[in-house]
């Protein structure tokens, strides 16, 4: 999103595909064809190496003992942070980057340890109709809760976000929380442009970028957030493990999340005084292996090129949404914007009035995996006027010709409820 | 694509595309009924008229699968006009059928289910219609959208015995 994107080398995915091995496998004895990357994406085999090499070689408690291996888990730990740091040009990675056990978990520590600290009763949070619940019911809950005001940004029939109102809706608020790109609809929203009026509103600027992290080119700075929440088992590392990222001193005037051992500088029977930043926020015994899989998953998109995969998948999904009304025609229908730049891989997708559990219990017969359902997103189905969609997603593994079994697999749902 | 075919059989379709006792009744004297299915939305909204220890109306209303919506629609031709205590036994029977042993699914399926305890036999040729969706317990995930509508009946018919 920051950067443009030219690429003079394009990705070689056959090549790329043999990385990861849950490609090798078949469903109903055809290939697997994964269109699912929404959700959840697949791991290559370095990144299951590096794991595997952690717990047979390296496995300890972080932060606590002297010996040997205890420090070597805790430099791959802190090593990890500093990766992840670095991959999205966080200015200060060892002090800015918490480790949470998702986006979603990221995004209630900064309602709960942000919000309950500088938020008070009648304070405005900007919102969007497109965010995940995730990004929603945090909010939701602390509206209960201390009686905040949400306001919400509306989507128009193209699926973008519809901004005439920002600045009206930008008025008194602390606020402002968006997806950077929307997980039913591909939009990629203008986020630096949303900050830029936000923060000369004085709010705080709340970036959900669990689509967007794995799928751009991020730089913090550029992108004007003042926190960036990500999950690891979507940009190719493992479950288990979130990032949230903020600016070092909105961290520093936050209170602590979840208290246990490891988040405390000091404890007595009648206080306690938090560990610095970003130790304050991880309590327990926190995802070790996790987080030198996510290393091992940055080290790879590194080393693909995050310009190459944006170019891939966008080109990608260029031919996706060409295809699918070439050859579907009228029965086919995508939801959001048209292919562009503001256009990312994810494809909500109605055919005819086939109900999207139908569609993908069909395609799952081709093998293809696609989610049906409201992708976390209900009120955006509201907006839409659906209760659910199809929704196919591509990664950078995904080529042409996983496209053209979709629909094949789209075309043959005619022959069940023709 | 035969597992496909046994999953989307013909009565299925047809309950699909024309169902019945399809809209709402008055309440009162009926009783209403939602029944939601979180993950995926799929909704069931079923107007149920008791008198004198029967079913003596039932209209389906909500949006879905295939499979929840003929299931909905199945289900009323079934249960409409029927006694109670049939109904319920009837519910116990179909609820039974979605929940078969894995064992019985065929060899192709890995078991893990030996502590499972084996169902009491059940007579399914009495199910008539509703025995078409026997096919759903093959694909695990659509049980719930099968069941759908039984579970709102049986909590309409527990909140009618309980006013």
């Amino acid at each position: 999103m920051a950067h443009a994107v030219s690429v003079k080398d394009p990705l070689d995915v056959e090549v790329l595909r043999k990385d990861f091995p849950l490609l090798a496998r078949t469903v109903h004895d055809r290939p697997i064809v994964y269109l699912d990357s929404a959700s959840s994406s697949l791991q290559p085999r370095q990144v299951l190496a590096a794991m595997e090499q952690y717990y047979e070689t390296t496995h300890a408690n972080v932060h606590r003992g002297v010996y040997a291996t205890a420090e070597g888990a805790t430099e791959l730990y802190e090593g990890a942070r500093r990766k992840v740091g670095r991959f999205i040009g966080a200015p200060d990675p060892k002090r800015e980057i918490v480790f949470t056990k998702n986006a979603t978990e990221a995004l209630n520590l900064v309602a709960n340890a942000w919000g309950r600290r500088h938020l008070k009763r009648g304070d405005a949070v900007v919102l969007t109709e497109m965010e995940h619940h995730s990004n929603l019911v945090p909010w939701l809950m602390l509206a209960e809760a201390i009686g905040i005001e949400l306001r919400y940004l509306p989507v128009d029939a193209d699926g973008r976000l519809e901004l005439d109102g920002l600045e009206r809706a930008l008025e008194g608020a602390r606020v402002l929380a968006v997806s950077a790109m929307s997980n039913v609809l591909g939009t990629i929203n203008p986020v630096p442009t949303m900050a830029e009026a936000a923060h000369a509103h004085g709010a705080v600027v709340v970036v959900d970028g669990a689509q967007s992290v794995p799928h751009s080119v991020v730089d913090v700075k550029a992108l004007g957030a003042d926190f960036l929440a990500f999950s690891g088992h979507k940009m190719q590392g493992p479950t288990g493990i979130g990032v949230l990222w903020g600016r070092a001193e909105l961290l520093e005037d936050m209170a602590p999340f979840l208290g246990g051992g490891g988040m405390i500088l000091d404890v007595r029977l009648d206080r306690f005084t938090p560990a610095e930043i970003p130790w304050k926020f991880e309590a327990g015994t926190p995802p070790i292996a996790e987080a030198v899989g996510l290393a091992a998953a940055v080290d790879y998109l590194h080393g693909v090129g995050m310009e190459r995969i944006v170019a891939h998948e966008r080109l990608l999904t260029a031919y996706a949404i060409d295809a699918l009304h070439e050859r579907l025609g009228g029965d086919c229908r995508i939801y959001g914007p048209p292919a562009g730049g503001d256009r990312g891989g994810v494809l909500s997708i109605a055919y005819r009035d086939v109900h999207p559990h139908d569609l993908a219990q069909v395609l799952d017969q081709f093998g293809v995996c696609v989610r049906p359902g409201h992708h976390c997103a209900k009120p955006l189905m509201h907006r839409l006027g659906v209760n659910a969609t199809a929704r196919a997603s591509v990664g950078l593994y995904n080529d042409e010709a996983d496209i053209d079994t979709l629909i094949e697999g789209l075309s043959h749902v005619g022959t069940v409820f023709g | 694509m035969p597992d496909l075919e046994e999953l989307y059989r013909e009565i299925i379709l047809d309950h699909y595309r024309s169902p019945r006792n399809r809209g709402e009744l008055p309440v009162p004297p009926a009783h209403r009924v939602e029944g939601f299915n979180p993950l995926c939305g799929d909704e069931v909204v079923l107007s149920l008229e008791v008198a004198d220890g029967e079913l003596r109306d039932i209209k389906v209303a909500g949006s879905g699968c295939s499979i929840s919506q003929s299931s909905g629609s199945l289900m009323s031709a079934a249960v409409k006009g029927r006694p109670l205590s049939e109904v319920r036994e009837m519910i116990k029977t179909f609820k039974t059928m979605m929940t078969v042993h894995e064992a019985s699914l065929g060899d192709d399926r890995t078991t893990g289910a030996e502590d499972a305890v084996d169902p009491e036999p059940l007579d399914f040729s009495k199910m008539g219609e509703l025995a078409a969706l026997q096919g759903v317990v093959k694909f695990p995930v659509r049980i719930k959208c099968a069941t759908l509508s039984w579970n709102a009946l049986s909590q309409g018919l527990d909140e009618v015995a309980s006013t």
